[in-house]
């Protein structure tokens, strides 16, 4: 195989520079370890587009957060993801903390984030009841956003697919080819791949892959991050993202809206060694919980539908590095890439493009760039009216699979069939929500198996839940 | 969109459903409908192929299917309509919106609505049990509805965590079809599911319960490879130094039913915070006039043939109010739970000083023995009976006529026997 670049890893970073570069008349392979696009860390975060107003002022992270926030608006609207600006509120409850809110505030004006505002107590509880009545004021920063973080890879790497770009699934890297001080060839679990540039956007790998062409300066020290999700109709919700104030040890817990109306409470932090350590554990969850209920006292733990943990990318040593080589011509190594990932993102896709050209890449702009993306109709979204007009057209849309996100039958269809499709229960979750209710999937799941099955045209004891081997039945009863 | 109206809706064509679509007929409603998401009648016990069903109601036993058939060759009988494959959206003030694949988007206008959609099981999520997450996690209807109605199975070593009944209904069926189930977990001193379960499906296939256990860890990337058990104290908080891990491919979780209640929720209908499920009265009417509730949506019952007694009741008052024969609910008495009584359904009578049969269901807050179960109107006992046991996994019922109740004060309690 031969291409111009690969960009290795499928999660938010690099399918938004595969997106990027597809702008211009080059061939672009993106090669995944995973069954499915949408990364590790991408797939399980806090879901929010932060403004950059307290990254630390000057770094390249602060350059590219605070520059990725406005672009929101229009990359929502070209890749039809779902983004809802909802603001941020991190309120002072202690004499302490109310000390601290000034020094907040103008590390956001050195970070060009001047939109910050104080709120009164008075404010505060008009705009978020649910707020410890204790608060003595907080600072506001409008433009703090949630998204769906699964979408919005995908709508990446699909809008990257329709121009052109590649996609290697369950294909890991295992070694780079280097000579003549330039990247040669990539080499994979599916084959060799010529090219003349290579893009490693491996996150938690990232180490490992630089290790690959003599380029491994720094390591990757996973910070997991626990998370809960509470069930729509809980008793207690905010409707702004609720942000504590750090201490010197920890960024602390917040609590925060999902954009389809949950409520999401995390995270942890935990420094571990094991790169593949996502479970959850009883002391992370028990400390989001004592945490979380001093900012919002009557968060309802009994509403929980779920927990799950990421692992932040997190480098020793620390900051977001995007390094070049001079005696190695075409590779680009990102490394640092934290949990500001997701938001500078699309950033990052113009930098890296700029950059190569600083390097000499001169492929001129494609001319029949398609900058647009339709996402899979989602039925539960639309009026009865259109619920009904939908339903002649496809009647499929009548049948309801998860009863819980009212997802439909023709929904999973278009999960499955459209290009970069759902091979995984999984991967049909993360793109139509089927599974993610209340039941946690107990009524779906034999259904979501049986379509998989059917469309894949695979017996059910093939079907995963995710990647090989996490099948759900042994096979036949007789 | 279409319009359809009846006399009777029903939401739901499982045990519930079918038996208040039969009352609601026989009680003269003219056009009475259910309304079933699935593609076929029946709800749960479509995969409930175990016997024990039937034994009060029908005094025989019986398997589910061959329990619901009776209910449905009766209702089809009496010509009572079925919309299949059709789901429910919302019960609105205007009409109750229905979808199928079939018939596109309905409205229905109905005289009265039935809630009969039965109830969902909690998950390792809900119980926050830490861990993987891995394939292989299954509540134990998931299981059954794989093994039974799939035909496929779901692993060869198992762990059940609770002693619900249809955990170990599953613990039974798993060693049947040749897998092991390594233990059943309970968390608490006693049984969740009925005793009778425990003799049928755990003792007589020699399967070990560890009481006063739970799953502390679940591990396995992919698929499940151990789960972690330890022994818990006196607050249930586990011992650490007593955990042990087996090794195994498959936990299921039958850690309790909570009604399905999203219709209700929408409807703005009274939900209790215990049973969570609609609050109703005798005639199991909801805080909304027009909607009558029964079976699992009201509250989780142990035995199916409670359900459609209950159930028949509310077929009945349903039709009844359809054709303007119920009186409006005026005076209105809470029944308050007293000693060792977590809740009691229905939760409230309406006294229309025309007496009538009241017939209060409810379920103790731990076990005891040798008991009194009292009901009392102010200070006065109305009726009253003898328990030799009484334990939270089995629903008690006690009976008296609404004209012996003369205090606005309605009490059951649970009384230790004086020895």
């Amino acid at each position: 195989m031969k291409t111009d670049v690969v960009v290795i890893g499928a999660g938010a970073v690099g399918c938004a520079i595969a997106r990027e570069l597809s702008k211009y008349e080059l061939d672009i392979t993106v090669v995944e370890k995973n069954e499915d696009i949408g990364g590790d860390a991408s797939k399980s975060n806090s879901a929010i587009i932060h403004t950059g107003y307290d990254a630390s002022p000057g770094s390249l992270e602060s350059e590219l957060v605070v520059a990725a926030n406005p672009m929101y608006d229009k990359i929502v609207r070209d890749l039809d993801v779902h983004f809802e600006p909802v603001g941020a509120i991190l309120p002072a409850i202690t004499d302490e903390q109310l000390e601290q809110l000034p020094a907040i505030k103008d590390k956001a004006m050195r970070n060009r984030v001047y939109d910050v505002e104080y709120l009164t107590r008075e404010d505060v509880l008009r705009m978020e009841p649910e707020i410890n009545p204790e608060v003595r004021a907080a600072l506001y920063i409008p433009r703090e956003s949630i998204i769906d973080p699964f979408v919005l890879v995908q709508a990446y790497a699909e809008n990257a697919y329709a121009n052109g770009v590649h996609f290697l699934l369950s294909t890991k890297v295992t070694d780079i080819r280097t000579g003549d001080g330039c990247v040669q060839s990539v080499i994979t679990t599916g084959g060799e791949i010529e090219t003349k540039w290579v893009i490693n956007a491996a996150a938690l790998y990232c180490d490992e892959i630089a290790g690959m062409v003599g380029k491994r300066c720094y390591d990757v020290v996973p910070r997991r991050g626990q998370f809960y999700i509470l069930d729509k109709n809980t008793s207690c919700k905010v409707k702004h993202i609720v942000l504590p104030i750090p201490t010197k040890t920890t960024k602390g817990r917040l609590m925060c809206p999902t954009v389809h109306g949950n409520m999401l409470i995390g995270p942890t932090a935990e420094d571990l060694d094991d790169k593949s350590a996502t479970e959850t554990t009883a002391d992370g969850l028990e400390s989001i919980r004592i945490d979380v209920e001093k900012l919002v006292p009557r968060v309802n733990w009994r509403d929980a539908i779920t927990q799950y943990s990421g692992l932040r990318p997190n480098r020793v040593p620390e900051g977001l590095h995007v390094d070049t080589y001079e005696d190695l011509n075409g590779y680009i190594n990102l490394s640092g890439v934290r949990s500001t990932g997701l938001t500078l993102s699309v950033a990052m896709g113009k930098y890296v493009a700029q950059l190569m050209i600083s390097l000499g890449m001169n492929a001129p702009f494609k001319k029949n760039f398609v900058e647009k993306r339709k996402g899979i109709t989602r039925f539960a979204d639309l009026s009865v009216e259109q619920q009904a007009s939908l339903i002649e057209k496809q009647p499929l849309y009548g049948n309801i699979v998860c009863r819980c996100e009212t997802v439909t039958e023709q929904e999973i269809l278009d999960a499955i069939h459209r290009p970069l499709g759902a091979r995984s229960v999984d991967a049909v979750k993360r793109r139509v929500r089927a599974g993610t209710g209340r039941c946690q999937a107990g009524f779906c799941t034999p259904k979501v198996i049986e379509i998989l099955a059917r469309e894949l045209k695979m017996p059910a004891s093939e079907i995963m839940k995710n990647e090989k081997g996490s099948y759900y039945v042994v096979g036949d009863m007789r | 969109m279409q319009k359809i109206t009846c006399d009777v809706l029903v939401i739901g064509a499982g045990p519930a459903g079918l038996a208040a679509s039969i009352a609601a007929k026989q009680e003269g409603a003219e056009k009475v409908l259910i309304v079933e998401r699935d593609e076929s009648i029946g709800g749960i016990l479509q995969q409930c192929i175990h016997p024990g069903f039937g034994l009060s109601y029908f005094e025989e036993e019986l398997t589910g299917p061959e329990y619901y058939a009776r209910f449905a060759d009766k209702a089809l009988e009496l010509g009572v309509e079925v919309l299949l494959n059709t789901m429910v959206l919302d019960i609105g003030d205007t009409g109750v919106v229905c979808m199928s694949s079939k018939d596109g988007l309905s409205i229905i206008e109905a005289g009265s609505v039935v809630l009969a959609m039965g109830c969902r099981e909690r998950t390792r999520f809900q119980l926050t049990i830490p861990g993987s997450r891995p394939s292989g996690v299954f509540t134990a209807g998931t299981a059954q509805r794989l093994m039974n109605r799939e035909n496929a199975m779901v692993g060869r070593r198992v762990v059940i965590l609770g002693s619900g009944d249809i955990g170990m209904i599953m613990a039974r069926r798993i060693t049947l079809e040749g897998a092991e189930v390594i233990a059943v977990v309970e968390l608490n001193d006693y049984l969740a599911g009925l005793t009778r379960n425990k003799v049928q499906c755990l003792d007589d296939f020699e399967i070990p319960l560890l009481m006063k256990h739970t799953v502390t860890d679940i591990k396995g990337k992919k698929r499940v490879e151990s789960v972690t058990v330890c022994e818990v104290d006196a607050e249930n908080i586990p011992i650490p130094e007593t955990a042990v891990e087996y090794p195994c491919d498959t936990l299921l979780l039958s850690v309790g039913l909570i009604p399905e209640n999203e219709l209700t929720h929408k409807a703005e209908i009274e939900i209790s915070p215990i049973t969570n499920g609609p609050v109703v009265n005798q005639y199991m009417q909801t805080s909304r006039e027009d909607v009558f509730a029964c079976g699992n949506v009201v509250h989780v019952n142990d035995l199916v043939d409670n359900v459609s007694l209950e159930s028949e009741r509310a077929g009945q008052c349903a039709a009844k109010y359809a054709l303007g024969r119920l009186k409006k609910a005026e005076d209105v008495i809470q029944v308050q739970p007293g000693r060792n009584v977590r809740y009691i359904c229905p939760q409230e009578i309406v006294n229309s000083g025309d007496g009538g049969e009241i017939n209060l269901y409810f379920r103790v807050t731990s076990p005891e023995e040798k008991v009194r179960i009292l009901v009392k109107t102010g200070d006065k006992v109305i009726v009253q009976k003898r328990a030799l046991r009484v334990n939270p996994g089995e629903m008690e019922h006690i009976r008296f006529d609404a004209k012996e109740i003369t205090s606005p004060d309605l009490t059951v309690e649970v009384m230790k026997e004086a020895i």
